[in-house]
């Protein structure tokens, strides 16, 4: 047990965490591409068209596995951030800010396939619809996250700082996004119910989670690429980098 | 598969635009965020190569 | 509890010695309400409907305003530090400036807005709900905004910076708030909106300080 805990710290040292993270990023990538090829392929030639919406649907494909990650990556990111300030181990603040640009990433793209499926589907770019704005306000989360560990020079503070606004972001947005469902609820005008919209097939679900997957193994890879970009300008003075970099 | 031909398979049913509007930008921006993070990590291992550099040259030219 | 005390004491009278910081916010309040009507036309009808919005959007920025000097004065001149070496739990006197500044900034704002609403032909029991709506969630504002003004303590351009933190936080009390005058409007019941702002303002109370204090500790350090 005792053993199993030193194992597990060893890799908290960036030192260890550098060539660790290296090693894993080509799996990552290969997982990526085996899981985006096989999703594509069902998400164009598998997945039949659909009666209501007919092809414009299979934007889905690429949008809602987009928005599933950018709130999980809130969620690790926060854990990280979390983790780095109570534990005070160096890696995983620097994870949870390696983690905030793809997360941005995510609910940009998010946005960006909502607004282009929402088009033809409702006739309008942007509706104020529940899930839509607090997509958009997770984007100024993230975008607020990134910009305050911008502005702090210190690396130490701003890891501390940005932590603290994780974690209050983390436990705003359940509060979020009940009250936009309740205002969305309350003008009932322009409310649109996208859970109803396509009657899932088996298909389009298993085309969803292997899309999922791929937006996953994708993160997680660029993540732990942007990660070693930091742990080398964080620690640059040290004498293991100066041996790491040949 | 439903696809008659390729044009067809292009055209989407007429969705063209925001199905390959979609896809498109998030295969672009998918290639360009790695490609900044790579370029990110080259960038300070340059900086530090160079850096290790002058610190050999400054140790040579000191024992001379 | 005296440490609490003398702390929104010792802020009221700095303010009370800068008048125009605190009637800067309020000035401010004043004049957006008043630029919305000259924007949008003066038809009675709309601007009734649209009046709860405008009074908080107009709320929510005029606290925003006040935000910076909550802790960067104190921060300045080192008393803040001092405040952390005190006996007293930093904590509590942190929740004492927060209340200061609600009292500076927050209070001016509710005590004003059944006035700024009359521009806005709401009629007197909606007053008088907006007026409830904003003494629930002016408080909840300060308490918020409080975090991000550690957050920012003295860093690179912190006046926006914590616009950008601070706004996203702040929609559930716009929501909430603004959505209880609506619902008045429209005739139906207020009470889930304003006890759903209570619980907030309860569950802000308790968290804000405390998260107030860990940033304030970081950009002590």
């Amino acid at each position: 047990m005792r053993k199993s805990i030193v194992h597990w710290f060893k890799f908290a040292s960036p030192q260890s965490f550098y060539p660790l993270a290296g090693r894993m990023i080509p799996w990552f990538w290969a997982a990526a591409a085996v899981f985006g090829i096989s999703g594509l392929w069902i998400s164009f030639f598998v997945a039949p068209t659909d009666a209501q919406q007919g092809e414009g649907y299979r934007i889905i494909f690429v949008h809602v596995p987009a928005s599933w990650m950018s709130m999980f990556i809130y969620m690790v990111m926060a854990f990280w951030a979390g983790l780095g300030l109570a534990l005070n181990t160096r890696v995983s603040a620097m994870m949870a800010q390696s983690l905030a640009p793809t997360g941005a990433l995510m609910a940009a793209l998010s946005l960006w396939t909502g607004a282009l499926w929402g088009k033809p589907m409702w006739g309008a770019w942007w509706v104020w619809d529940a899930r839509l704005t607090s997509e958009l306000i997770l984007f100024f989360l993230y975008l607020g996250f990134m910009a305050l560990q911008a502005a702090i020079d210190d690396p130490r503070r701003a890891d501390k700082a940005g932590a603290i606004l994780a974690l209050v972001g983390v436990v705003n947005i359940p509060i979020i996004y009940f009250s936009v469902k309740w205002w969305n609820t309350l003008h009932q005008g322009s409310t649109i119910n996208m859970n109803k919209a396509p009657s899932m097939a088996q298909t389009m679900l298993w085309g969803m989670l292997l899309m999922a997957m791929a937006f996953w193994m994708y993160s997680i890879a660029v993540a732990l690429m942007r990660v070693r970009a930091i742990i080398l300008e964080r620690e640059r003075h040290t004498e293991w980098v100066k041996h790491a970099v040949g | 598969m439903q696809w008659a031909s390729a044009g067809e398979f292009f055209a989407m049913g007429g969705y063209a635009f925001y199905v390959w509007g979609s896809f498109g930008a998030c295969a672009l921006l998918m290639i360009v965020e790695p490609f900044l993070a790579k370029r990110r990590l080259s960038e300070v291992r340059r900086s530090l190569i160079r850096e290790r550099l002058a610190d050999e040259l400054e140790s040579q030219q000191r024992t001379q | 509890m005296n440490a609490f005390f003398a702390t929104v004491r010792r802020d009221l009278l700095l303010a009370m010695r800068r008048k125009s910081e605190v009637l800067t916010a309020v000035f401010f309040f004043v004049i957006v309400t008043s630029l919305f009507p000259l924007g949008i036309g003066p038809e009675p009808v709309l601007l009734k409907k649209i009046a709860p919005g405008i009074l908080w959007v107009a709320a929510l920025l005029a606290t925003l305003l006040g935000l910076p000097r909550l802790f960067a004065a104190d921060h300045v001149d080192g008393t803040l530090e001092q405040m952390a070496l005190s006996p007293s739990p930093l904590g509590l006197l942190v929740a004492g400036k927060i209340l200061a500044h609600w009292l500076l900034c927050g209070l001016p704002l509710v005590l004003l807005a059944p006035l700024l609403g009359l521009q806005f032909d709401l009629d007197a029991s909606a007053l008088g709900i907006l007026t409830l709506a904003l003494l629930l969630g002016t408080p909840l504002l300060s308490l918020i905004g409080a975090i991000g003004a550690a957050l920012t303590l003295g860093v690179r351009g912190g006046g926006v910076l914590l616009a950008l933190l601070v706004l996203p936080l702040y929609i559930p009390a716009l929501i909430f708030g603004a959505g209880a005058v609506e619902a008045h409007i429209a005739g139906l019941d207020v009470g889930g909106h304003l006890s759903l702002l209570a619980a907030m303002l309860v569950l802000a109370a308790f968290f804000a300080p405390w998260a107030t204090t860990a940033a304030l500790r970081i950009a002590l350090e």
